[in-house]
């Protein structure tokens, strides 16, 4: 019999058995690194663009003594991170950080912590489309015959395009990666720039699509390789300007609209890294505060 | 320890002791050879062991058969079966997961399921007892997961276990997966481990 002043909703929201089914897909993906396990997604008190699959992830390993941080664009206080934050601490009671170095578990969207991360942390992907063939081959059934034989032509043949159109590789998200030599994966939409944090990161990363209803994973250690030609090797974006407000370089930067006549700057992408950085002195003098208007010129999900 | 019925034994809060149980199991998925210890929240009927058992007791239930290699392990089943609502079956190929027997032969265990190479994650979860898990032979393992090397030392592996091993990683993405265990200890070693005797 259910105490009445007890929530309607198991701990962490998700039933027992939908969390063994999410749980033993996690065990596979772990086994096949950068294989797509499918598992019946189910629906959460939330959109398919919210990161559906990533909060069933999460819902699934989450404990009383995790703490979460939410990122979504590499903010801890967009509309997405604060919802999704908010509805851990209310459905697990788990303490939550915007501390990167604090976290054990980590939901992101669209980017990778600055702070590298530690052995012993989960970062959990919102994935909204897990298939990086897909925009190659908008057959299912195809696509797996492709991942089995490791038919990876085509994905070399979109870059390939790129490059005769552009000069150069024009994807600067979502640009595919391989796995330990074999299998192809989607990094979600993070900026290009952040895939060579996902190489033999000694954190575990975790990938979850809701609506395509995949799991993908990648074991510390693990060697990303993102996908280039001898002639074309892989680069990351390069910002020629510091962060206006830490001085930061090398990170990636956001462009932010100062004021109504076009004034603009660059600011971390990563506010924990940023806010950070100046607790700790690295300030520029005289400039507005972060949390102005973000120039959203990464695809949204 | 077992317990005294087959109603007896399971976990006593098990939202939060599968959920920890399943982070431990988790953790040695995802670093090859780490040892992680289950603790004794569930109390199996014998042949189970203790990190055997919550590692069922945490991830089977009736979308998943179980497969006993012990023909005495009537009880264990039947003890499973109530807890969890996994059935037992007498087929390894359909097993997701198979309860091994200490010096388990290795020839059979091209009879569990390898998955396909569309969908490799189709494959069986090979739960083997040994004598321990520290004081053996040691072996290097390699493979995602482990930084550089990890060294294993289990006891009392079967005939045949480190030959049946490489052709296992050959054979990714397809393979099994394999937990060694030890009272209430495990290991794991996921078709992705490399062996190399030293
Ligand atoms: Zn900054």
């Amino acid at each position: 019999m259910r105490n009445p002043s007890l929530p309607a909703y198991n701990f962490a929201y998700l039933d027992e058995q939908t969390k063994r089914m999410i749980r033993r897909a996690i065990l596979k993906a772990i086994a096949i690194p950068g294989y797509q396990v499918p598992f019946a997604s189910r629906e959460m008190p939330m959109p398919y663009g919210w990161g559906t699959g990533g909060v069933q992830v999460t819902a699934s390993i989450l404990g009383p003594d995790d703490v979460l941080k939410v990122i979504d664009q590499g903010a801890d206080d967009t509309t997405n991170a604060v919802s999704i934050r908010a509805f851990f601490a209310k459905v697990a009671n788990v303490a939550t950080t915007t501390r990167t170095a604090d976290a054990t578990i980590i939901q992101t969207r669209h980017r990778i912590p600055e702070t590298p991360l530690a052995h012993g942390q989960i970062i959990v992907y919102q994935v909204p489309i897990p298939e990086p063939l897909r925009f190659l081959e908008p057959r299912e059934t195809e696509t797996r015959v492709m991942h089995a034989l490791e038919e990876y032509g085509l994905v070399h043949v979109k870059l390939y395009e790129d490059i005769a159109q552009h000069g150069h590789i024009a994807t600067t998200y979502a640009y595919p990666v391989k796995v330990e030599g074999r299998y192809v994966m989607d990094p979600s939409p993070i900026p290009k720039f952040d895939n060579p944090k996902m190489h033999r990161s000694p954190a575990l990363q975790l990938f979850g699509a809701g609506r395509e209803k995949r799991i993908y994973a990648l074991p510390p250690f693990t060697d990303v390789v993102s996908l280039d030609f001898e002639d074309h090797p892989f680069t990351v974006q390069r910002f020629e300007a510091r962060c206006a407000l830490c001085n930061a370089q090398e990170v990636y930067l956001d462009e932010v609209i100062t004021d109504d006549r076009g004034g603009r700057m660059f600011v971390c992408s990563d506010t924990d890294y940023c806010e950070t950085r100046r607790s700790k002195g690295s300030q520029v003098g005289g400039l507005p505060q972060h949390g102005a208007a973000k120039a959203d010129w990464e695809a949204a999900e | 320890m077992a317990g005294t019925t087959l109603l007896d034994g399971g976990f006593t809060a098990p939202v939060f002791q599968s959920q920890a149980a399943f982070r431990l199991v988790m953790d040695a998925m995802a670093q090859p050879g780490r040892i992680v210890d289950l603790g004794h929240a569930v109390q199996p009927p014998a042949p189970l062991e203790p990190a055997a058992a919550a590692f069922l007791a945490t991830l089977a239930d009736y979308d998943t058969l179980v497969w006993f290699e012990d023909s005495g392990a009537d009880t264990a089943a039947s003890w499973l079966t109530f807890h969890t609502g996994a059935a037992v079956t007498r087929d390894p190929s359909m097993a997701s997961y198979a309860v091994l027997s200490q010096n388990s032969p290795v020839s059979s265990w091209r009879n569990f399921a390898m998955g396909s190479l569309s969908y490799p994650d189709r494959s069986a979860t090979l739960l083997l007892p040994v004598e321990s898990l520290r004081d053996g032979t040691p072996l290097t393992v390699r493979g995602p997961g482990i930084e550089t090397v990890a060294v294993i030392s289990p006891r009392g592996l079967p005939d045949g276990f480190t030959e049946t091993m490489a052709i296992n990683v050959a054979r990714f993405p397809q393979g099994f997966d394999l937990l060694m265990t030890c009272g209430s200890e495990l290991l794991a070693l996921p078709r992705t481990t490399r062996l190399v005797e030293t």
